[in-house]
Parts: structure tokens; sequence; C-alpha cells
């Protein structure tokens, strides 16, 4: 069997807080399942449920009285829908990597916060599915962009497409996620069943568990079900956003058309992805009293890789600025010099609002006490997820609306409030799934945190130390690694 | 379908139950299964179980995703509706990667889970008799299988020399049936009544 962490860092603070065991992990994880949804829980799924109510108002109007609701023009054909489209589908990457690369990394502490970040990955991915179905006018036929046999000719759609791809790379990605994360929560939907003392709980998670027993010869393919699904995921993700960034890298548009597209596309949607996973977890693990599965270390390992990957992104803005130059294309040149980095320009205060939250706001994570300071954590989150939509944003509009004529020149564009209703709506949806998911599922993967926890658990670090198994002393590793030949 | 009857030990300790296995196999007491809340690293080994072959079904799923992806894509430009894009080719491979490495990797991991319930079977409605019911919480349950031969309280005193904390004996359906949790209902009349 594959074991997820194989070498346990001396160095490494422990990944389960307090003295626990195993039932005592049954009984913190499970027990916000089985207590009353406190004033809080409803008070914010509420709020979730007006939002997405909103939301299919908007939607409505818009399918009754056309694309035309929405202040799209001649010359912006995209605006507010792809731009949302773009930062759902990257708010999803962080699930997968947290999944599926962290397992192959094998990287402990992923087990923490898999489960939520990969629920969370579905949630998006449904969320950003939503507008290029809803933008296609007549959404009746949406069916049209399956390839299948049809009294049409057959006329097939066009495979060559970066739209097709998206749609075969989008519906892959929602599938495969779907799948492993609930190949993950069988097991633990198992151990809720198990507990169950009412008749309606027994049958929901018996029928959710499918008959999950625990046999050895089970966990044996689950382990390696899951070792196999996570190596397919991986290039999944990548391909994933890659192809999201052929949709524009692939088009003759300046400001568009950029080889650095997909890497730069990638990096944007893990660092995105991961502080959507900070906002939840930061807030899941007060309100379900999981402070001690999600510490403060996952917080700030978290944090690490929002610095690390806003500077990727940071780079990329910046490469791409330099090749706009460097590239003696005029119309390059205008899209990054006029349309973007001119603030006096129509969207110019939308590149700075990019630029700020992006690259410069994450900086502050070089600093130890505020990697693992809750507010400002919870604070940079929201922050890096405004500047990430400017990002998509401003790459969409500000190339689009001065067309290669200035008589084709866009008066300026802004959503009306069925664009904004929309996206308010898919906040909704997004957090209507996230409430009801932490309500009726383990939000923490109990018998993954069960597996680390004789190697990680703090009193079992403790005692290990004692028992001198692990003989050199932090001091003692840390002289010989400095010294090592 | 097969009702049997088997003795059921219970640990709290890993560090216990795997020689405990050992001992048990050695002795030539038969094995049914283990139950355990979480994966445990090397209990398939110390067990005698063989290694999966589910990696070489997802690897068959995928190889037949990416022949439809290829072949579909083909045929259609090639053979069904060949297109003139500009001139440029009808097959056009560098442009169908995409879709070929999404469809593989669907059918790989579709495929996959698919075997994995069809395997463990599982699905909604599925039931399956439980030994132990903390073996999904904090327990781990080594059944023994009783055959014609074996003495019941000989294997119950061995289980309690290796270190068992609970043991039992129990008559079970090894074997699945449709069913809900919900209700205590069992097919057959024997089904799960601990003896001792």
């Amino acid at each position: 069997m594959a074991a997820p962490l194989l070498y346990e860092s001396q160095t490494r603070a422990p990944l389960v807080q307090g003295p626990k065991d195993y039932h005592q992990i049954t009984e913190d994880i499970v027990r916000p399942i089985e207590a009353a949804p406190s004033k809080l829980w409803w008070i914010g799924f509420l709020i979730s449920v007006a939002c997405l109510l909103f939301g299919i108002w908007s939607v409505t109007e818009q399918v009754i009285y056309g694309v035309g609701q929405w202040n799209l023009n001649r010359t912006i054909g995209w605006g507010w829908d792809i731009t949302n489209f773009v930062w759902w589908v990257g708010i999803g990457h962080a699930g997968t990597l947290i999944s599926a690369i962290l397992l192959l990394f094998r990287q402990g502490w992923r087990t923490g916060v898999n489960r939520a970040a990969e629920a969370m990955t579905i949630f998006a991915v449904m969320c950003a599915g939503q507008f290029p179905i809803w933008h296609m006018g007549r959404v009746w036929l949406c069916f049209f962009i399956m390839p299948y046999p049809n009294s049409r000719g057959p006329l097939w759609p066009n495979f060559n497409s970066p739209l097709l791809w998206d749609v075969f790379a989008i519906s892959t990605y929602f599938t495969v996620s779907l799948l492993f994360w609930y190949t993950g929560l069988i097991p633990d939907l198992a151990t809720v069943r198990d507990r169950a003392k009412l008749k309606w709980r027994k049958l929901m998670y018996g029928v959710m568990a499918f008959g999950w027993t625990g046999s050895t010869k089970h966990w044996q393919r689950h382990e390696a079900l899951s070792l196999v699904l996570a190596g397919l995921s991986t290039p999944l993700v990548l391909s994933v956003h890659t192809i999201v960034s052929f949709d524009f890298a692939t088009s003759v548009i300046p400001g568009w058309h950029t080889t650095i597209f997909p890497p730069y596309f990638v990096a944007g949607a893990v660092f995105s992805g991961f502080a959507m996973v900070n906002t939840l977890l930061v807030v899941s693990r007060k309100v379900l009293k999981l402070e001690e599965y999600i510490t403060i270390e996952h917080i700030d390992v978290m944090n690490k890789i929002i610095v690390l990957t806003g500077s990727i992104v940071g780079v990329a803005y910046l490469t791409e600025l330099f090749i706009s130059w460097y590239g003696m294309n005029k119309f390059e040149g205008w899209a990054f010099a006029q349309n973007r980095v001119n603030i006096f320009s129509p969207y110019g205060w939308a590149y700075y609002i990019m630029m700020g939250c992006n690259v410069l706001s994450p900086q502050i994570f070089w600093f130890r006490k505020m990697r693992r300071n809750l507010t400002v954590t919870f604070f940079m989150s929201v922050l890096v997820n405004v500047g990430m939509w400017f990002e998509r944003f401003v790459i969409i509009v500000t190339s689009i609306y001065r067309d290669y004529l200035p008589s084709s020149w866009a008066t300026y564009y802004a959503p009306s409030i069925w664009e904004v209703g929309f996206f308010v709506g898919t906040f909704g949806l997004f957090f209507t799934c996230y409430f009801l998911f932490s309500k009726f599922a383990p939000v923490i993967a109990i018998a993954e945190i069960k597996h680390i926890l004789k190697k990680s658990g703090k009193i079992y670090k403790e005692k290990d130390k004692i028992n001198h198994i692990e003989k050199e002393s932090i001091d003692e590793f840390a002289h010989e690694y400095a010294h090592a030949h | 379908m097969a009702v049997k009857k088997f003795v059921v030990g219970i640990f709290t300790d890993e560090d216990v139950l795997f020689p405990a296995i050992k001992k048990v196999r050695s002795a030539g007491y038969k094995i049914h299964d283990v139950y355990t809340p979480m994966p445990i690293h090397g209990m398939d080994h110390a067990l005698g179980l063989r290694e999966t072959s589910l990696h070489t079904a997802g690897f068959i799923y995928g190889i037949t995703g990416t022949t439809t992806a290829l072949s579909g894509i083909g045929w259609v430009f090639n053979s069904d509706w060949p297109v003139n894009i500009g001139g440029k080719s009808h097959f056009d491979l560098p442009a169908w990667i995409p879709i070929t490495f999404e469809l593989t990797v669907l059918f790989s991991a579709v495929g996959m889970v698919l075997t994995f319930c069809w395997l463990c079977q599982l699905a909604p409605f599925v039931r399956k008799h439980h030994f132990n019911l903390r073996s999904t919480d904090d327990q781990l349950t080594m059944v023994i299988e009783c055959t014609e031969k074996s003495n019941e309280e000989e294997i119950k005193a061995f289980l309690a020399g290796v270190g068992a904390v609970g043991i039992n004996t129990q008559v079970a359906e090894t074997e699945w049936w449709m069913g809900r949790y919900d209700k205590d209902k069992t097919p057959f009349e024997h089904q799960g009544t601990a003896l001792a």
C-alpha cells in the first residue's frame, strides 16, 4: 500500500494537535454533522440561498430577453461572463493541486485540508460552467456543443477549436474531480453511517457509503485508485487551465496572442485557488472547531504557496510587458502601453488593482508572523481573489475594447445589473453547496488523518522523541545537514 | 451466497495487530479479513494478499480513451465530413492533442472507479455484514473463518493470547445483498447473530 508519508520530518510541527486517539478524531470531525446546525450556519446558508435566487432571476431575465440584457457590445463581445468563468475555473485548481500533486509529493499536511479543497474545486467548476452555457443565448440547444450523430448532416463541432477543447477539458475535469472526491469520501461516510443513531441518517449514509466495510483488500485497491487518480489529475489540472488560456492565446488579438499564457494562467489559478481555500478554512476551522486539525502550520504552508505563486504571476506580468516592447509589434505595444499601463486610459485603474493585489500585497507573506496571523491571512485571501478577478478582466476587456480601427473603439463597458446578478448568483451557488457540504459530509478526511496520526500526531511525535526512535535532536540534524558533503 | 461461522478478534493497536496476524497465520488459522478504519501500511503484505491489478486496468482504459479520441476525430475530419479550413491538412494531429489527452484521462478515471466499485462490490443500497461497527471508527477487527476441523474455543483462546481485547463468534453471510442500513431485517435467518 502507498503510504502518504513515509518519512516524518523532525523539524516540522505536528499536523494533529492535542492528545488525540482514533476515536477522538472521529468524534471531533463527525461532531458538526451530528449536531444541529448553529445559528451562524443558518445565517450564512440563507444569505447564500438568497444570492443564488437573485442569480436565477438574473439568468431567467437573460434567457427570456436574450444576451442583449448584458452590456456587451460590438467590440466587447466577452466581458464579465468569460472573466467570471476563468476566475472560477482558476479557483478550482487549488483543490486538485492539494489533493493530487501534494499526494504525489508525499506532503502529509494535505490531509487536513484536502477534503474541503476538493469540494471547493467541484463547486467552483460548477459555477464556472454556468457562464459559457448561459452565454449561448439559446441555452436549450446547449447540447449542440457535444459531438454526437445528429440529423444536421451529421454536423460535427470543430475539434480544432480551443472552445471545444474547453468543453472537453472542463467536463473531464469536473468528472474526474468528482470521482476522486467521492471515492475518498466513501470510507468517511461509512464512519458516519456506523455511528448513526437516527433512522434517516442510517438510511442516507448507508446509501451514500456504498456498503463500505474497511476490508484490507478494499483499502489496498482504494490506495491504488487514489494514487493513480492523483497521477491522472496532476497533468489534467495543468491541461485545464492551459486549455482555458488557449481560448485567448490562439487568437490574433493583441494582448491575447502570447505564448506565455499557459504557465502564467496555471500559476495564477493555483494562486487564487489557495487564496479561496484560505478564505474557507480560516472560517471553517473556527466555526466547526477544527483548529487542532487545520492548524496554524497548515495556514502557514498555504501562505508560502501564495507568496510563491503570486511572485510567479508577477514575473509573468513583467515578462509580457517587456516582450510587448521588445517584440516591436505596434498593436501589441499599444495594447500594453496605452490600454493597460497608462493609468489615465479608461481601464488603467484595473491594471493597477491587479498589480497591487496580486504582486505587491502577497509579498507580506515573506514574514513568518504575517503568515501565521489569521486576520492578515483572511484579509489577504480576499484581496488576492479580487486581484485575480481583475487580472482576467484586464486581459479580456483591455485587449478588445479598442479594436484595430479607432472607429470601432467601444464605448465604456460597464456590466448591467443582470451580469452582476449572475456573478452574485454563482457566489450563492458556491456557498450554498459549501454550507450543505460542511453540514452533511466530514470536512476533513477522517481516514487520512488517522493514517498520519501515529507519525505526525503531537503526542506520538513527542513520545517518539522520548523513545529515541529518531536518535538525533533537531540541532544535530540541522548541523549535520548543513555540513553534508 | 454462503453463510459461515467466524471468530472475531478486536484489536486497538496496529503494533499489536501485526505480530498477531503473523502468529495466527503461522498457527494455520484462516484469516477471512481484517477490517480497519484507515489504510494501514503493509497490512496487505502481512495478510499475504497479492498486489492489485487496478493500475493495469487503468492503463487499458486510458489507451481506449486515446484510441477513441484519435479515431473519432480522424474519422470525422478525413472521411465523414472533411471541411476545407483554409487549405489546412485534414490530418491535423497537434490540434487533436488536447481532446485526446482529456479523453484518455476521462476514460481511465471513470473506468478505474467503476472497476474499483465492481471489485469491492460498492454501490448504493448494497448491504454487507459488519463484524464490528467500530471498525470504521477506532478498532481493528480480525475475522477468522471456522472450518469443520477448527475448534472454536481454541481459536478464541489463541486470539486472547495474541492480544485481542474483544473476542466473539458470529455466523454471517459473506456476500453482499440489496438492503438498507436503517432496517435490521436480514435476508437469512442466522444473519449476524452473535452466538457468544
